[in-house]
């Protein structure tokens, strides 16, 4: 077959060889570095002319339902987010492990290490193995894509779902990708010849789980994962390395033109065949494992006796033991002699990211410092969004920011202990992922709190994608049953910050569920859809 | 052939366009290439960078090793400071002399510019003005662009093509302003080598 050549981010590349693998939907929630997959199918010309479902999703839980859903019916379906995002989907995504899937079913969770946009840097391998799923983590671009469509393959011969583990270098580098000419046919509807594999009522789920469990042994043998998995020999023998994923490169670009050499495990699919490992152990007397994320092999490699092979690592100090890896980090690794390395001035100062000019936000928290002012500091919960920079100077107004929708259910359980005021302030697209089911607790025992959505009409974050909550937080708070007296709607502006201040008065002196809606159209999306106007005139 | 390049900027700054740009000219060239870019958090208003790597044969790592990159094009003067751990002892410095502010404790600009001077290869280019000559404010990161266009390894003609790709569908008004701005970048860079 011809094939064709494109530029491709990471994420791209995983999007189009899903579209080209036959993809019939694609379920996502933003997040960084994860968002260009569905970015990707968004304003595709072929996904549109195959109509190939790709809406975002409420969160990375319906998301993943949806998902699985879309595999039920036989077709091949992909879910992607960030590495938190799986937190979110975990319980649907491990025991959607256990039902097994219909149709190919791949989950793409996209790790920050080193924190780049994330509060955390967990690593999801960790959770392919928990959830007995196998996982490709992708070196290069390339290889993203060419394993998409062994992992359709490879989800629909073993009826698990499948994990792709990229981190934000691969995510969001581009380079040359080799493509399918033409896109395979989507599959045609075709439920589960069982009609109970998917219910998990314990007598089910236990037969189920030991068939998982024994597949997760007999998928190691695949040739879909292990041709990602090669040993490359040497005659010198003294030192070993073990790479994962796109540490890979880093140890390429070192040895690559030098006449360094070392024998070479690169594993790029899970789980793998433990002789594989032997491959490398039996030959060499140390081993240098380089891990992108967790000291996963390592840790297992080492056990917990650790007294056998000499290994090198995160875990003994070769390799910091937190953050991202990189080329000069794997060339200290590998004891090259330091190069001359010019230090950053002194004049250079940090350049935290800050506020947009006119953005909403900043207005609120103006009104917000100044309406708390007389209660003192420390009662303010917040989230994760754009509103989240209103923890740093000059505005200093928040007091936490730890898991999406967090802000909400921690206001109510302050109160619960007594503080007064206490206060959430919540994104809208955050509010929607998962504020909403927070609000419901704060009114069924009537929480004395004050929840300030302040929302900007998209998900600012990250890059401006529409918001579920656009026009519906009015009907939700009422729905959820806020008292319609309490609900009070606000625009931040700076001519009515006089009026924001005293209905902030009001509502925070108020002893029982309250919600400001302070509604502002995000300045970057506002100004986009003008330019786009015009261009459509 | 191999260029190792750190493009460094302020959110919203334009690198990517740049970046853009020399990636369409680099394969219109058949050069191997790497690019890593920033997304997310930082680009509100904090500082971007993205790694660009060309090359004639395949490009292993996509990020550059410390003390390796042979050229840092930034589109803001602080900015290009922050990334000298990457230049190489050879490399050079192209960056644009217009200060963006928006960080209390933004250092008096003229002390930027001596560190830049103290290092050898530096040119420092009043992009902000050339590019209002050009016909907007807006290619001023084209400038900057053409100023380093003399330390690319790819014909200049490429990175035209690369402009007219890029800015095709924006009509042919803003193609042309793009090429003059990246031709005046280059005018000012030639007499500075
Ligand atoms: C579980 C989880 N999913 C996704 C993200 C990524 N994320 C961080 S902020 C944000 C957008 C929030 O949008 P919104 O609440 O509307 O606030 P805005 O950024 O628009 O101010 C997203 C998607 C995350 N941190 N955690």
């Amino acid at each position: 077959m011809k094939k064709k050549r494109k530029l491709l981010l990471g994420d791209e590349a995983i999007a189009q060889a899903a579209i080209d693998a036959g993809l019939s939907g694609i379920y996502a929630y933003p997040g960084t570095p994860s968002t260009e997959i569905m970015e990707y199918v968004r304003i595709s010309p072929v996904a549109q002319e195959r109509n190939i479902h790709r809406e975002w999703s409420t969160n990375e839980k319906t998301a993943m339902e949806a998902a699985l859903g879309m595999s039920y019916t036989g077709k091949r379906a992909m879910v992607a987010m960030k590495h938190v995002g799986l937190n979110v989907a975990a319980d649907s995504f491990i025991n959607s492990a256990i039902t097994g899937i219909n149709g190919g079913l791949i989950v793409v969770s996209a790790d920050d290490p080193s924190m780049h946009s994330s509060q955390n840097e967990q690593d999801s391998r960790c959770y392919s193995h928990f959830a007995f799923v196998p996982c490709f983590e992708p070196a290069s671009q390339q290889e993203a894509y060419d394993m998409v469509s062994d992992a359709f393959e490879l989800s629909e011969k073993y009826h698990v779902p499948v994990m792709m583990r990229i981190t934000t270098r691969l995510a969001h580098s581009r380079a040359g990708v080799d493509m399918k000419a033409e896109a395979e046919p989507q599959k045609k509807i075709k439920l589960p010849d069982d009609p109970l594999q998917f219910v998990l009522l314990p007598a089910i789920a236990r037969k189920k789980y030991k068939t998982l469990l024994s597949s997760y042994e007999t998928v190691r043998l695949d040739v879909r994962i292990s041709k990602y998995n090669s040993f490359r020999d040497d005659r010198k023998r003294d030192l070993g390395i073990i790479t994962c994923g796109i540490a890979y490169n880093y140890l390429m670009e070192n040895i690559n033109n030098r006449s360094l050499r070392y024998p070479v495990l690169k594993i790029s699919a899970y789980p793998f065949s433990n002789d594989i490992i032997r491959e490398i152990t039996d030959r060499c007397k140390e081993i240098l494992i380089l891990e992108e994320g967790y000291p996963l092999i390592e840790d297992k490699l080492r056990g917990i006796l650790d007294n056998g092979i000499k290994v090198y690592g995160r875990m003994d100090g070769t390799i910091p033991r937190v953050g991202e890896l990189n080329p000069s980090i794997v060339a200290k690794a590998l004891g090259m002699p330091p190069t001359d390395i010019r230090e950053v001035p002194g004049v250079v100062k940090t350049r935290p990211p800050v506020f947009c000019k006119g953005c909403g936000h900043a207005d609120t928290f103006n009104a917000l410092i100044e309406a708390i002012k007389q209660y003192g500091p420390g009662k303010v919960f917040s989230d994760i969004g754009c509103y989240t920079l209103g923890a740093l100077p000059p505005y200093n107004a928040i007091n936490s920011c730890v898991d999406m929708g967090a802000s909400v259910t921690m206001a109510v359980g302050a109160a619960d202990a007594g503080l007064f005021p206490s206060v959430a302030i919540i994104g809208d697209s955050t509010f929607t992922h998962s504020g909403m089911t927070g609000l419901l607790d704060a009114v069924s025992k009537n929480s004395p709190v004050t929840i300030i959505i302040s929302d900007n009409m998209t998900t600012g974050m990250t890059g401006g994608q529409d918001s579920q909550a656009t026009g519906r937080l009015q009907n939700i708070c009422t729905g959820l049953g806020v008292d319609p007296a309490h609900i009070r709607n606000i625009v931040p502006l700076k001519k009515n910050h006089e009026e924001n201040v005293t209905v902030m008065k009001e509502e925070l002196e108020y002893r029982g569920v309250s919600v400001i809606i302070s509604a502002r159209e995000c300045i970057q999306t506002a100004s986009r859809r003008k330019k786009n106007t015009i261009k459509d005139h | 052939m191999k260029n190792d390049i750190i493009l460094s900027g302020v959110g919203g700054q334009g690198i990517l366009s740049i970046a853009a740009v020399i990636g369409l000219a680099a394969v219109e060239n058949n050069f191997f290439l790497k690019q890593s870019e920033v997304h997310g958090m930082s680009q509100r208003g904090g500082d971007v960078q993205s790694h660009l790597r060309i090359s004639g044969k395949p490009v292993d790592s996509d990020l550059i090793q410390l003390g390796k990159a042979d050229l840092i094009i930034s589109v803001e003067p602080m900015e290009a400071l922050r990334y000298l751990p990457w230049l190489s002892p050879d490399g050079w410095i192209i960056t644009n002399s217009s200060p963006f502010i928006n960080i209390p404790d933004y250092p008096p600009v003229e002390n930027i510019y001596e560190e830049i001077n103290s290092i050898n290869n530096s040119i420092i280019i009043d992009a902000g003005y050339l590019a209002k000559e050009a016909g907007s404010a807006r290619t001023e990161n084209i400038v900057v662009l053409g100023a380093a266009s003399p330390f690319i390894d790819i014909p200049y003609e490429s990175l035209e093509s690369g402009l007219r790709k890029l800015f095709g569908r924006k009509g042919e008004d803003i193609v042309q302003m793009n090429l003059k701005a990246l031709k005046a970048g280059r005018d000012f860079a030639v007499t500075k080598i």
